[in-house]
C-alpha cells in the first residue's frame, strides 16, 4: 500500500514536474528566437501564434498571452500597413486584457497597453494623436506607477520622445535624460526569473548610440 | 535493495515516459471559400504547444506528440473559426482547412452613394472633423465646408444649403438625430446668415446630397447629420477675442470621467468690422448677439444621456435704396431670439439591441419692422401709389416646435442590422402682421407630424450590400399620409473600388406659415436615382456620381401672394459629379481636394409662368481647397477657390391673375479666392498650461465683383443687382485654451 502511495505520488510529481518543465522549456526556447525573429514579419506572426498556442493550453500562465501580444503588436509595427494595423492591434488587446485578468495591475502588461495604443495611433498620426498619444503616455505612467524599477516603460518614453519632432517638444536633447535614466534601470534589473520579460537594453543602447553621434 | 528498485522504476518511468510518445507530421492547406490560400492563419491542437502559421500558399505543417483524438483549430482575423476532431495515430496526416469569409466592418462595403461623411474613425470618411474648421472660406461655420463639396450651389443672397437643384428648405438638419428648425441665424433681404452652431460641437458630420436613410424625411433634397461629440479628454476653459467679438468658455469633466458639464458666452459684435471695412448698405445697427450655451454628457452602463441648450438673442438693422423709387429708402430692422434645448439618450440593451430616444424643444422669435424712409432717414408714409403702403409694417413671429423620437436597432449577424422607430414633430407659429395703417392681421398655424419607419441593412458578403428602408408620415395640417421607399446597394470590386445605388421617394410638408386658404394640398415629392464610383487608394479619394431627381407636387402660388394655392408644380434635376481628393503625407505635401458639379434643372414651382432652371441654380460649379501646415513656423496655410457659372435671374409680374416672365437673363460668373492661416505659436511647449491659435481669414481677397442676381422693381421693372455686403472681409481672432486638470490636481493634493 505504501508502495503504491509513493509510486503515485512520484508518478505525480514526474507528470506535473514534467508538465512545468515543458512549459519553460518551450517558453525559453521561443523567448531565445524573439532577437532572430524581429526583423522578419512572418517569423514575428509564427512565433505570437506560438506564444498564443502555449497561453491557450497554460491558461493560469500570463507570460505567454504578454509575449504574444508583444510579439503580435510589433508584427504590426513591422508591416507598418495602416489597413490592418487596427485588426492587429485588437487582436494585440484582446492577448494583454487575458494576461491582465490572471496578473492584474502588472507594469510589464500596462507597457504593451501603451505599445498597442501607439500601433493604432500609426494608423493615422494626424487624426489619432489627440486620442491615442494620450493613451499611450497614460499606460506608461501606469506601468511606471505599479513598478518605478522596470526600465521599458522609460525606454518607450524616451524613444517616444525621441520620435516626436522638434518643433512638438521631441528630439534627442529632451529623450536623453530619459534614455540614460533607461539604461541606469535596466542595469540594476533582475528579472524574476528566466522567462519574465527582460528586453530592451539593446535597444536603449541604440537609442544612446543615435542620440550621442 | 527495495530503495534501488524503486529509484531504478521511477528512473525508468522518468526515462521513457519522455520517449513514448511517438511524433506524428501533420500538414495541409487553408484556403477561403472561393478556395484562395490563406496567409497567416494559425493552425493550432488544441491544449497543446504545437501547430503553425500557414504560408503565402496557405501551406502549413507541424510535428506533435500528442496522439489519440485531438483537436485542430484554425483562426485568422477576419474569418470564420475552424474546429474538427482528428484522430492521431502516428501516420502522416493531410487536412485540407476551408474557412468562411466573415463580413466585417474593416472589409465591407459602405452604403454611400449621396453621402459624404466627415468623421476621425469612420471608415469611408472624406473629411475630417478639422477639415470643417481649416477651409478657406467656410468662415468657421459647419454648412460653409460643405460648400466645397460637389452637389452644393453657392447661393450667396439666400441663407440655407442648396443642394443638386434644391431650394433651401429642402434640405434639413439634425443635431443626434433631432431636427434643428433654425440651424442658420435669421434671414436678412439679400444676404445669406451664417449657421448658429460652432463646428467644434460635432465629432461627426453626414451629408446626404440625396437617396437618406429612412430614419429621417421630411427633406425633398438633403440631409445634413451631426452628431456631438462624447466626453472631452480634460477639464479645459477657452477664450476668444477677435474682430468681431469676445467670447468665454468652460468644459468640466468630472474626476471619474463619467461625466462632463460645459458652458460657453459669446459676444459678437460687427460694428468695429464695419467701420473698417466698408458695407454696401447702411447698417444703423451693426449686427450684434449674445449667445450662451450649456452642454452635459452623462456616460451610463452602456451608453450616453447628452444635452445641448442653446440661447440667442440677435439685432440688426440696415438701410438700402428703395428699389421702386430713386430717392426714399427702406430700412429694416430685426431682433430675434432663439433657443434650441435637445436632449438624447442612447443605450446598448444588451443581446444586440440598442436604443436612441431624442426629445427636444426650440422657441424662435423674430421682430421685423421696415420703414420707408426719405434722405434724411425720416419715415414716410406713402399711401398712394399702393405700393409704397406696404413698405411700412411690423412682423412679430414667435414659434414653437418640439420633438420626440426613438430608434431601436437589433444588431445581427455580421453586420447586419434592422432598426425601426417613431418621431412626433409639434410645430405652432404665429404670425402678427401689423401694416402701415395700424391693421393687425394674425395667424397661427399649426401642425403635428406623425412618423414610423424601418430599415434593414443586409450584407451579403464583405463585397455586396442592401439597405432597404420604409417610412410612412402622417401630417394633422394635411390631413394626409405618405409612404416613402428608399433602397441603397453597393457593390465592392476586386481593386477595393465600390459602386453604389440609391433610390428614393422624399416627401415633404408644405411651409405652414403659407397654408392659410382652405385649398387642398399634399405633401410634395422627390424621387431620387444616383449611380456612384468611389476608388480610394492610400491618401486618395476619387468619387464620381451621376443622379436623376424628379420633383412632382410642388407648391404654387398666385398673384404674388405666399399662400399656396395648389400642389401641381413639378421639375427635375441630372447632373454629374465629380470629386478627388489627396491628403498627402503627414505635414510633407500640399492636402487639396477638388469638386466639379454640372447641374440641369428645371422646375415649375412657387410663381414661376412655367418650368424654368430657378435661379439657385448654376449649371457648372467647382472648387479648389488646399491646405499646408508649415511645421517650422507653425503655421497653417488654407486657401479655396470657388467657381459657379451665371445663374439665371427673372422679373416675373402678374396680370389678369396669371404670373408672367417679363424679362430674364444670365449674371455674370461667380469667381472666388478665399485665404485662411492659423498660427499655433504654443505648439510642441512641453507643458505649456495654455493653448493658444491666431487665425487669419480674407474671403475673396482678389476682390472680384459677385452679383447673386437682380431685384426688380415692381412698379418701373428697374433692375437692381443683388451684391454681397462687401466685397471682401477680413477676420481676425485668437482662441486661447487652457487645460485646468494640474492646477487642480495640485489643489486637491494640499487639501
Amino acid at each position: 500500500m505504501k508502495y503504491i502511495l509513493i509510486v503515485s505520488i512520484c508518478l505525480l510529481n514526474n507528470t506535473l514536474f514534467s508538465q512545468s518543465k515543458k512549459f519553460t522549456n518551450a517558453m525559453k526556447t521561443n523567448i531565445e528566437s524573439i532577437d532572430s525573429s524581429f526583423n522578419n514579419a512572418e517569423s514575428l506572426l509564427k512565433l505570437a501564434n506560438s506564444f498564443e498556442r502555449i497561453a491557450n493550453a497554460e491558461k493560469d500562465q500570463w507570460l505567454p498571452y504578454y509575449y504574444a501580444a508583444l510579439l503580435q503588436v510589433n508584427y504590426g509595427f513591422r508591416i507598418n500597413d495602416p489597413n490592418r494595423m487596427d485588426e492587429i492591434a485588437d487582436k494585440a488587446q484582446s492577448l494583454i486584457n487575458l494576461a491582465d485578468s490572471i496578473k492584474p495591475k502588472n507594469s510589464e502588461i500596462s507597457t504593451i497597453k501603451s505599445m498597442i495604443s501607439i500601433c493604432r495611433l500609426l494608423v493615422n498620426p494626424m487624426q489619432r494623436y489627440m486620442k491615442y498619444g494620450t493613451e499611450s503616455n497614460k499606460y506608461l505612467d501606469e506601468a511606471i506607477s505599479y513598478d518605478s524599477s522596470n526600465p521599458r516603460p522609460y525606454l518607450l518614453k524616451a524613444q517616444s520622445v525621441k520620435n516626436t519632432p522638434e518643433q512638438f517638444g521631441g528630439g534627442c536633447g529632451p529623450a536623453m535624460p530619459l534614455i540614460t535614466t533607461a539604461i541606469e534601470k535596466f542595469k540594476n534589473f533582475k528579472p524574476e526569473s528566466d522567462i519574465n520579460p527582460n528586453w530592451g537594453l539593446e535597444m536603449a543602447d541604440q537609442l544612446l548610440n543615435d542620440c550621442s553621434k | 535493495m527495495t530503495k534501488l528498485a524503486l529509484t531504478s522504476f521511477i528512473l525508468l518511468f522518468v526515462l521513457t515516459s519522455t520517449r513514448l510518445y511517438s511524433q506524428t507530421f501533420i500538414s495541409g492547406t487553408i484556403t477561403d471559400n472561393k478556395n484562395k490560400p490563406l496567409i497567416g492563419a494559425s493552425i493550432s491542437l488544441k491544449d497543446s504547444y504545437d501547430g503553425a502559421v500557414s504560408d503565402s500558399s496557405g501551406h502549413f505543417q507541424f510535428l506533435t506528440e500528442e496522439t489519440g483524438t485531438q483537436t485542430l483549430e484554425a483562426t485568422l482575423i477576419g474569418y470564420s473559426t475552424y474546429s474538427n476532431s482528428i484522430n492521431i495515430s502516428g501516420d502522416s496526416l493531410k487536412i485540407n482547412i476551408n474557412v468562411k469569409e466573415l463580413v466585417t466592418e474593416l472589409k465591407a462595403v459602405v452604403l454611400m452613394a449621396g453621402t459624404f461623411e466627415a468623421g476621425d474613425q469612420k471608415k469611408g470618411a472624406v473629411l475630417n472633423a478639422i477639415d470643417i474648421v481649416t477651409t478657406a472660406g467656410a468662415n468657421g461655420s459647419v454648412t460653409g465646408a460643405l460648400n466645397t463639396l460637389p452637389g452644393t450651389q453657392n447661393v450667396g443672397e439666400s441663407t440655407g444649403l442648396f443642394v443638386r437643384g434644391g431650394s433651401a428648405v429642402e434640405s434639413k438638419i439634425y443635431f443626434d438625430g433631432n431636427l434643428i428648425n433654425n440651424f442658420y441665424y435669421s434671414s436678412l433681404p439679400g444676404m445669406a446668415s451664417r449657421g448658429r452652431f460652432n463646428p467644434f460641437l460635432f465629432k461627426g458630420t453626414i451629408f446626404s446630397t440625396g437617396g437618406y436613410s429612412a430614419l429621417y424625411g421630411q427633406a425633398l433634397s438633403s440631409a445634413l447629420i451631426l452628431e456631438s461629440t462624447d466626453l472631452p479628454e480634460k477639464t479645459e476653459g477657452n477664450i476668444a477675442i477677435s474682430v468681431i467679438g469676445v467670447g468665454a468658455g468652460i468644459q468640466k469633466l468630472s474626476k471619474k470621467k463619467k461625466s462632463a458639464w460645459g458652458i460657453t458666452y459669446n459676444y459678437t459684435n460687427l460694428g468695429l468690422a464695419f467701420k473698417v471695412i466698408k458695407q454696401k448698405d447702411d447698417f444703423f445697427k451693426a449686427p450684434e448677439n449674445h449667445t450662451a450655451d450649456a452642454n452635459f454628457r452623462i456616460k451610463t452602463k452602456k451608453g450616453f444621456i447628452k444635452y445641448y441648450g442653446y440661447f440667442s438673442t440677435d439685432k440688426v438693422g440696415f438701410r438700402e435704396n428703395d428699389i421702386d423709387s430713386a430717392e426714399l429708402k427702406n430700412a429694416f430692422s430685426l431682433k430675434n431670439v432663439n433657443t434650441f434645448q435637445n436632449i438624447t439618450w442612447k443605450e446598448f440593451l444588451g443581446s444586440g439591441w440598442r436604443l436612441q430616444m431624442g426629445l427636444s424643444y426650440s422657441y424662435n422669435r423674430d421682430i421685423i419692422n421696415n420703414k420707408l424712409q426719405n434722405d434724411k432717414n425720416e419715415t414716410q408714409n406713402i399711401i398712394s401709389p399702393a405700393i409704397f403702403s406696404y413698405k411700412n409694417y411690423g412682423l412679430s413671429s414667435p414659434s414653437n416646435y418640439s420633438q420626440i423620437r426613438f430608434v431601436l436597432e437589433k444588431k445581427q449577424k455580421g453586420l447586419n442590422a434592422f432598426r425601426f422607430g417613431a418621431e412626433e414633430f409639434y410645430s405652432s407659429e404665429k404670425y402678427n402682421y401689423t401694416s402701415y395703417d395700424g391693421g393687425v392681421y394674425t395667424k397661427n398655424p399649426e401642425e403635428f407630424l406623425t412618423a414610423i419607419f424601418a430599415e434593414k441593412d443586409f450584407y451579403i458578403s464583405n463585397n455586396l450590400a442592401v439597405k432597404a428602408g420604409l417610412r410612412a408620415e402622417n401630417s394633422k395640417l394635411l390631413n394626409k399620409w405618405n409612404l416613402a421607399e428608399r433602397l441603397s446597394l453597393a457593390y465592392k470590386f476586386e481593386d477595393n473600388s465600390q459602386a453604389s445605388f440609391a433610390f428614393g421617394t422624399f416627401y415633404q410638408n408644405p411651409e405652414i406659415e403659407n397654408v392659410s386658404q382652405p385649398v387642398e394640398i399634399g405633401f410634395a415629392k422627390a424621387t431620387h436615382y444616383i449611380l456612384q464610383y468611389q476608388k480610394s487608394k492610400g491618401s486618395t479619394i476619387f468619387r464620381t456620381e451621376a443622379f436623376y431627381k424628379k420633383y412632382n407636387n410642388l407648391f404654387k402660388t398666385a398673384n404674388g401672394g405666399t399662400d399656396y394655392v395648389s400642389n401641381n408644380g413639378f421639375g427635375y434635376a441630372r447632373g454629374i459629379e465629380i470629386f478627388y481628393r489627396n491628403k498627402g503625407a503627414m505635414f510633407k505635401n500640399i492636402d487639396y481636394w477638388v469638386s466639379y458639379s454640372f447641374l440641369d434643372t428645371k422646375r415649375d414651382f412657387l410663381n414661376f409662368p412655367f418650368e424654368f432652371t430657378p435661379s439657385f441654380a448654376a449649371k457648372h460649379t467647382a472648387s479648389l481647397v488646399l491646405k499646408k501646415f508649415v511645421l517650422p513656423i507653425k503655421t497653417g496655410f488654407n486657401a479655396s477657390y470657388t467657381y459657379s457659372s451665371g445663374r439665371p435671374f427673372y422679373n416675373i409680374t402678374y396680370s389678369g391673375g396669371n404670373s408672367r416672365l417679363l424679362e430674364y437673363g444670365k449674371t455674370i460668373d461667380y469667381h472666388s479666392l478665399n485665404f485662411s492661416m492659423n498660427y499655433l505659436p504654443a505648439l510642441g511647449k512641453k507643458d505649456s498650461k495654455t493653448f493658444g491659435i491666431w487665425v487669419l481669414s480674407v474671403s475673396n481677397i482678389l476682390g472680384i465683383k459677385h452679383i447673386y442676381g437682380y431685384n426688380f422693381s415692381a412698379y418701373s421693372g428697374r433692375k437692381v443687382a443683388i451684391l454681397p455686403p462687401s466685397k471682401t472681409f477680413v477676420y481676425l481672432g485668437y482662441f486661447m485654451s487652457f487645460g485646468i486638470d494640474r492646477t487642480e490636481d495640485v489643489i486637491n493634493n494640499n487639501l
